[in-house]
């Protein structure tokens, strides 16, 4: 096929840029992130934009494409009409260090503010028995590919920087729904999911399950399902006594 | 501009598996840990394997232990391999997977609960732990929340998570630092590493005594490659600058199935679990054409009917394998044979098909990501028609010489781990046999670096000189308006690489394509990238063109030498294998001048204990007859 598409990107460094108008060869197959390569091998060497395996396994070419957010490798051409102008910006959640590149430093620290998994103590490594239906709900937590688009999109934090201490985002809730649900993990963390990583915030519109390229059903299989486990440890009023008198408080009870 | 400056024990360079394994175990060493890595933490190559790490936990066959291992692993690098490597690698796997269960993987489970594990290509048992075709993500995830763990150990024991190990991501080495006073020996000492960070382009120093390479491989050298862009051979050619020596670099593993089209995303992997989980190759005639390439040495060992292949997959105790899953090395050839005799598919491939041999949910449910690559890439759904595939660049067995039981290489203080590292999969890795070569020797580096460290009695220094002869160098690109435009030079290396020292060689266009390196070599010297300091890919490349280059030289002379085929080295003008060649390594190092040179080093003989392993007619094969005369009439009936 071989035609020039019409491209729109944003350049520019920190908070100054503008959009930039370019035309460009496009071939057959390709996706966006092949014409951002041509674009940088024939008319602006120092175009800044990350990527790494190309096949949408490692999350490192998220963007805006015509403002929706996308992975730059996964973006196929043949989905745009050869007439269209193709807008190319960076995510808007991240403040820009350069062009399509910007700076995803909250996700690490949000990462970080997550206690690790927390096994029961005396399992060997060798000794762990699972099964495969009960790995199956975390496996599909740990599908994530850190793209990030989860959290770029997600209205609590999108337009609302005073939000972003308080809030881990979808993808880390998620991690904890992960952790929770992990066979051998024996953490409490349904109260800090609430108190310290800010659930009560998400008002389950669904906006990180739309955009996610693994298809992980974010809202439906960690989020709601965590808000329930919330409520009923904190509102049934069973529970309540329960924990009361039994003064149970750090750790759940082992499930394997 | 004043140099940013850090002190550390050791520094890992690459944070892929066995970049992030290493900065672990240095760590749980007591060490101050630097991870320095190109991408972002998580993002590493690793992320990208898809079919399993190889461990013989005997969880689905119970006849599988390290020994069967070992064995798979000589017979699959054609006993060029290290073995006391590959015995480190089988006895070690099995902990080092059951670790990562501990640190919170969740791998795929068996009926009773155990960790399950799949068949795959040159693996007698099913070995290999995996997660559906994702077991990269696994682990490096498992590997990057490991690290964050210790982190949130040492804020609650010193007030600050990075105390003993912190991530300086997105930050490229582009020099090792040195002492060379009299005091530090014939090859001074490791003093620490200078490089650039790519966020704001400024210059940051290591000064540490350890230096453990993880960068990984060389495959954006090569056109049609699975590697992502961060595959530049920085560690080989680091090493080598360093004055440490590259060992096997004439091995390249072109993986059989790549995909073939859309173009642009030719040679992206097609994971090996296809065929592992049932799917065959097929020609344009419709013929199974993997039965008539099963070579003498595995004669015995494979499936000569469909029939009896596609019984092993239920039988495997009364059956042989389907020649689907002979090593790579032997694929990659036969579909290259087939496309040549015009028995090719429409695009240039072969056909594999998995979409009449499992249901589709079946398929989905093994081949996940295969799925959706398809589905999303190629427009197609490979639960209703065949892929169509070819052999892409995929993996480097060569890498810098190390000692097999520390990663250490002959410059003291420089360690090396996983894909940079030489020796562990001789001239063909097995897949699978990656993976655990993450964890095995990432782990021994970090132990390895951790012990020389406490052994030092002062710390080298670096040598001011080359730390201003490093800024200079990097600088250099950014100062030359006008210079040639990296990215054509890049795409001319690339091509000459695919065509002239690709799957097929000979002679005379190896001798071509090193012509065509050093004219490269003078326009790379004058590579110009304009623009400022701040992420400029322009910059990044014309730095990283030096490191491209030097493998490509390495890689071409070795490969100009050796005059035999084996593994992932195939000379049209010397087909067969040549059993003086297999006791002979190639040494690549750099002379006075800079250029790359090449010596002959015999192999160790194989340990007695190890070598009774193997039955005498299969060793025939292999070794020449002064080689099984010294080994005397000591020969055991596998087991």
């Amino acid at each position: 096929m071989g035609y020039k598409a019409k491209f729109r990107v944003w350049r520019g460094e920190a908070g100054e840029g503008a959009l930039e108008d370019f035309v460009v060869e496009v071939n057959e197959g390709e996706v966006v992130l092949d014409v951002i390569h041509r674009l940088q091998a024939t008319q602006a060497p120092d175009l800044a934009v990350r990527w790494n395996c190309k096949a949408g396994k490692c999350g490192s070419c998220s963007m805006e494409i015509n403002g929706k957010p996308r992975l730059g490798c996964m973006a196929r051409m043949s989905t745009f009409t050869e007439e269209e102008t193709i807008t190319v910006t960076p995510m808007r959640t991240f403040p820009v260090i350069k062009d399509l590149v910007t700076d995803v430093s909250f996700n690490y620290e949000k990462a970080r503010e997550i206690p690790s998994f927390t096994p029961p103590k005396g399992v060997a490594p060798g000794e762990y028995r699972m099964q495969q239906v009960d790995v199956e709900r975390s496996q599909e937590f740990r599908k994530c590919i850190e793209c990030f688009m989860c959290n770029n999109v997600c209205h609590v934090i999108r337009d609302h920087e005073e939000n972003k201490q308080a809030f881990a985002g979808p993808r880390f809730l998620m991690r904890i729904a992960e952790l929770d649900m992990h066979p051998y993990d024996v953490e409490d963390r349904q109260n800090s999911a609430q108190d310290e990583h800010g659930l009560g915030y998400c008002n389950i519109t669904k906006c990180c399950t739309e955009v996610c390229p693994e298809h992980i059903k974010i809202t439906d299989n960690a989020l709601i399902p965590m808000k329930e486990r919330v409520v009923d440890r904190r509102y049934d009023p069973l529970v309540w006594l329960g924990n009361k008198i039994f003064r149970r408080t750090k750790e759940k009870t082992p499930k394997a | 501009m004043d140099i940013e400056r850090h002190e550390y024990d050791v520094v890992v360079i690459g944070a892929g598996g066995a970049g992030l394994r290493a900065a672990i175990e240095a760590r749980q060493q007591g060490k101050r840990t630097a991870i320095v890595c190109k991408s972002l933490f998580g993002k590493a190559h690793t992320v990208m394997a898809e079919g399993g790490a190889a461990a013989a936990m005997g969880n689905v066959n119970p006849s599988d232990n390290w020994k069967v291992h070992f064995r798979d692993t000589m017979r699959g690098g054609k006993f060029l391999n290290n073995w006391r490597m590959a015995e480190l690698h089988a006895q070690e796997s099995p902990d080092r997977v059951w670790e990562l269960e501990a640190w919170g993987a969740l791998f795929d489970r068996t009926k009773d609960g155990k960790i399950s594990q799949r068949n795959f290509g040159g693996h007698e048992y099913p070995r290999l732990a995996h997660v559906g075709d994702r077991t990269g993500l696994e682990l490096i995830r498992t590997l990057q929340q490991r690290v964050v763990a210790l982190q949130q150990e040492d804020e609650k024991l010193h007030g600050d998570p990075e105390a003993y190990i912190k991530v300086f991501a997105e930050c490229t080495i582009t020099r090792l630092l040195k002492d060379d006073s009299p005091g530090h020996g014939p090859h001074g000492a490791i003093a620490g590493a200078f490089g650039y960070w790519r966020e704001n382009g400024r210059f940051i120093r290591f000064d540490a005594p350890a230096v453990v390479l993880a960068t990984g491989g060389i495959g954006k050298s090569y056109t049609v490659t699975s590697n992502s862009w961060e595959y530049t051979g920085d560690g080989h050619a680091l090493a080598l600058l360093a004055g440490a020596s590259l060992i096997n670099m004439e091995f390249i593993q072109f993986h059989p199935t790549g995909m073939v089209w859309p173009p642009s995303v030719r040679g992206i992997l097609v994971t090996e679990s296809v065929r592992g989980d049932g799917g065959v190759l097929r020609n344009s005639a419709g013929e199974r054409f993997m039965f008539n390439y099963i070579p003498d040495v595995f004669k015995d060992k494979y499936a000569t009917t469909e029939e009896e292949g596609d019984r092993w997959y239920t039988d495997q105790a009364n059956n042989r394998r389907p020649p689907e899953l002979l090593p790579r090395d032997e694929v990659a050839r036969a579909i290259n044979s087939e496309v040549k005799a015009g028995r090719g598919s429409p695009q240039g491939g072969v056909f594999l098909d998995v979409s009449t041999r499992l249901p589709a949910a079946e398929i989905v449910k093994r081949l996940p990501s295969m799925h959706h690559q398809f589905k999303e890439l190629a427009d197609v759904d490979i639960t209703k028609e065949p892929m169509q595939v070819g052999p892409t660049c995929h993996y480097i067995m060569g890498g810098v010489e190390v000692d097999p039981d520390t990663q250490a290489s002959s410059v003291p203080g420089l360690f090396a781990a996983g894909e940079v590292g030489g020796g562990l999969h001789g001239s063909n890795r097995l897949g699978g046999n990656s993976l655990s070569d993450l964890l095995v020797f990432g782990r021994r580096a970090g132990l390895g670096a951790a012990s020389y460290v406490d052994g030092l009695s002062d710390r080298p220094e670096a040598a001011a000189g080359d730390l201003r002869a490093a800024e200079a160098e990097a600088l250099a690109p950014l100062d030359r308006t006008g210079g040639e435009n990296p990215y054509t030079v890049h795409h001319e290396l690339q091509q000459s690489m695919n065509s002239l020292v690709g799957i097929i060689r000979k002679a005379e266009e190896i001798t071509e394509a090193l012509e065509v390196i050093e004219k490269l070599k003078h326009r790379a010297a004058n590579a110009g990238s304009p623009g400022t300091r701040i992420y400029n890919p322009g910059w990044h490349l014309a730095l990283d063109l030096r490191n491209m280059l030097l493998v490509s030289e390495c890689v071409a002379k070795a490969a100009l030498l050796r005059e035999e085929s084996r593994g992932g080295h195939t000379r049209d003008d010397y087909p067969g294998m040549s059993s003086d060649w297999r006791r002979k390594l190639l040494v690549c190092s750099l002379d006075d001048a800079g250029a790359v040179e090449i010596e002959e080093q015999v192999q160790l003989p194989l340990r007695p204990d190890l070598r009774d392993l193997f039955d005498l007619a299969e060793l025939e094969k292999y070794y020449t007859e002064a080689e099984l005369a010294e080994g005397g009439a000591t020969t055991v009936k596998e087991a």
